[in-house]
């Protein structure tokens, strides 16, 4: 009688012991998709961006003036084997930056600054769900409004300062991505004001300083890190950001830093080259895939650097 | 700062004004951000509110036999393909007698949207009962008409040879309105209908529900694999490489960009599995990547905020890790966790760029009916709208656009209730 009911307890406990790791096995089963996504990523992208260095040489790609990706028809017409440098796009690409981080820059900074520091508790509670609100519209939204309103106001005053500004201008683009950039940079500057030592400022009021210039003169550059790490977050989902440009920012590569002119994208060239007619082996889709990849690096380099500025000096403060 | 620091020097008096200048900063920084966004919606509201309402003709039918079911056999097929266009010209011409040139009756019968006669012939074969019968129908007007009735474009400015609408047609729609005949009806058909190349006749119906099954498909990926990587990360994982590897690559692939999710799912669940292209279900899969980071991070800080109590209580009572975990950890932070993942699901939804790589970005008329019929999404939609030359497009952009917000308010509120209802505090 005992022995049987030791049985079945042991057989039990093997039994449970063996649900404990087929359960540990599946939940890790489920952390390795996380990776299998990144080796997806990287390899999709590689593995097509090789078959277009097959074609077009890796020099030529990343030191190209010129971006042309219409091949022609017949073999023997001019320029038929298409221009891929991709340094057009890279200037477009950071020129629409720029202009939208000028835009978002002082405009989060000063919110940030203003919500860590001064705001009451009251509306600080009001204010910070409304910006946050500007991170959630989907940027189709803030495209739609670039090329509905935003766009012909600055041509329409423009023209009446007697400039010449085309309708799909890289600063229609940028200003509206620049206000949507605004909450990235206000709620991750707001975290690291947050995080500076409340002795740092403490010694500051003791020497007689003002709040302000605590904050300007203390608390900032103690931040300044970190800050610097919420900038490169902003830049690196400004490069990567997509609708917006498709739908406010040119289609044709054009060099220039002339924020008035129509400048092209690395993702609106991808858009346009992988929406629409396409045969997969030509070298015009698979430069998708090449310009896809020269993005990822930039955008995680930057990222992995942000991240490790932000982090370092969390652990300062910490 | 008392006042009389600030009367007795001036030098402080300065420093106080700079204090109170650099504080302004800060608010006008927070009012040009949020005044923007006002600008924003009203902008869109005030141009999309017109969408809601839609012109219509009332037009006097006469339903004979002879001119729609000369047979008698009341096939529902012959009965819908019937040719309506001399039916509603007489009703019309019942109105505006003069018409009679075979001009005139084309530019009249044009003042009527093409999908009139559609729509009519939609009705009788529901009711075959009709034929032999006379009604009043109203149905809709084309969209120059419906432009022009509510104000959108006004005749005098425009010479009349580059006007689509002529003299005579305006003359002609101020006689039917005279005539009571032409109103401004609430719009069922953006609700009930898929999209046309008339903007008269475009609904949002297959869009919306388009961007239903793919966030279906993306829901029932992401969530179970979204928290059980947490739960995996913050109960079963003692730091080791691999865990510090799938931390590393959950930060980094919250920060890729989206259209690269697209590139992945056309490159490897397109090209590579052969899944069928422009659908939900290849749609909902590369939402859920893209929103799987979101969800883990979110769940994890959750499950970090349920007190180690609760799990030394179950322990000591004999329960397992699993029970332990499953029984009492995850229950609690249940709520928490549901919270993050439809905040996710409110990202996925107003997601664009990844869905125009996998193709879902097609004219889709017919609403969808399972995740494997080709299918766009209500974002795409708005997208290829606004991309589109016909004025009236640019009303339905801004109403398609209501309608997304309105849907991600919801999604947010129900977020926010949620954890109001059921958040526990420790």
């Amino acid at each position: 009688m005992k022995q049987s009911q030791d049985l079945t307890l042991r057989r039990a406990s093997r039994l449970s012991q063996f649900r404990e790791y087929a359960i540990q096995a599946a939940l890790i089963g489920c952390s390795l998709v996380a990776i299998f996504t990144t080796i997806g990523i990287v390899a999709s992208l590689a593995f097509e961006a090789i078959r277009f260095f097959g074609k077009i040489p890796v020099q030529s790609f990343l030191f190209g003036l010129e971006w042309s990706p219409q091949t022609a028809i017949r073999d023997d017409q001019v320029g038929a084997s298409g221009a891929f440098g991709v340094l057009p796009l890279l200037a477009g690409t950071l020129l629409i930056s720029c202009i939208a981080m000028t835009v978002a820059t002082p405009l989060g900074l000063l919110s940030a600054v203003y919500l860590a520091e001064f705001a009451s508790p009251k509306s600080r509670n009001l204010v910070k769900p409304m910006l946050e609100l500007l991170a959630g519209i989907p940027t189709v939204v803030y495209g739609f409004f670039a090329v509905l309103v935003v766009a012909p106001l600055i041509r329409g005053s423009g023209a009446e300062l007697g400039l010449q500004i085309s309708s799909e201008s890289a600063l229609a683009a940028g200003s509206v991505m620049g206000i949507m950039l605004v909450p990235y940079i206000s709620s991750l500057s707001d975290d690291v004001i947050n995080a500076v030592p409340q002795a740092i400022r403490d010694a500051s009021y003791g020497m007689g300083a003002t709040h302000t210039e605590t904050v300007t003169k203390v608390v900032l550059p103690a931040a300044t890190p970190g800050i610097i790490g919420s900038l490169l977050l902003a830049i690196s989902r400004a490069i990567g950001e997509t609708m917006i440009v498709v739908m406010a920012a040119g289609l044709a590569a054009n060099l220039t830093a002339n924020p008035f002119e129509a400048v092209t994208t690395m993702t609106v060239q991808i858009v346009t080259l992988l929406t629409g007619d396409q045969e997969f082996d030509s070298a015009k889709t698979l430069a998708a895939f090449a310009i896809a990849l020269f993005l990822l690096v930039l955008t995680l380099g930057l990222n992995i650097f942000a991240l490790r500025l932000v982090d370092k000096y969390k652990r300062k403060y910490a | 700062m008392p006042d009389y620091l600030l009367t007795t020097s001036p030098q402080m008096a300065k420093r106080h004004k700079r204090h109170k200048r650099f504080q302004w900063y800060g608010r006008i920084a927070i009012a040009i951000s949020i005044s923007f966004m006002l600008f924003m919606f009203t902008a869109i509201f005030f141009r999309g509110i017109g969408a809601f309402q839609k012109t219509m003709v009332a037009v006097d039918i006469q339903f004979t036999e002879s001119q729609i079911d000369p047979s008698g056999v009341r096939d529902a097929t012959s009965l819908k393909q019937a040719n309506y266009k001399p039916i509603l010209l007489q009703g019309l011409q019942q109105v505006i007698p003069g018409a009679t040139e075979r001009r005139d009756r084309n530019n009249l019968y044009k003042l009527l949207s093409n999908g009139a006669a559609f729509d009519l012939g939609a009705r009788v074969a529901n009711t075959p009962d009709l034929i032999g019968t006379s009604e009043r129908v109203w149905v809709a007007a084309s969209s120059e008409v419906d432009l022009y009735v509510k104000g959108k474009i006004d005749p005098r400015e425009i010479p009349e040879e580059l006007r689509r609408l002529k003299d005579q047609d305006i003359a002609w729609i101020e006689t039917l309105r005279d005539a009571g005949q032409i109103k401004k009806k609430f719009n069922t058909a953006f609700f009930t209908n898929g999209d046309s190349r008339s903007p008269e006749m475009a609904g949002i119906l297959s869009a919306a529900i388009g961007s239903f099954f793919s966030l279906l498909i993306c829901f029932s990926i992401a969530f179970p694999l979204g928290i059980l990587t947490a739960v995996y990360l913050e109960e079963y994982a003692k730091k080791s490489k691999l865990t510090d590897l799938i931390e590393v690559n959950i930060n980094n692939l919250a920060a890729v960009p989206s259209i690269v999710f697209g590139l992945l799912g056309l490159a490897i669940f397109l090209n590579f599995f052969n899944l069928p292209r422009s659908t939900p279900l290849v749609g909902g899969m590369v939402l859920a990547l893209m929103t799987l980071p979101t969800i883990i991070i979110a769940s994890r800080s959750i499950l970090r905020s349920v007190p180690q109590a609760t799990r030394d209580a179950a322990l000591g009572l004999g329960a397992s890790k699993t029970q332990t975990t499953f029984h009492h950890v995850v229950p609690l932070a249940m709520p928490g966790m549901l919270t993050g993942t439809i905040l996710g699901m409110a990202r996925a939804l107003g997601e664009t760029a990844p869905l125009l790589m996998i193709g879902m970005v097609a004219f889709i008329v017919d609403v969808p009916k399972g995740v494997t019929d080709v299918a766009t999404a209500l974002p795409v939609q708005i997208f290829l709208w606004a991309d589109s030359p016909e004025k009236g497009f640019v009303e339905l952009t801004s109403a398609a656009i209501m309608v997304l917000l309105v849907f991600l308010i919801l999604m947010n509120v129900f977020a926010v209730y949620l954890r109001k209802k059921l958040e526990r505090r420790w």
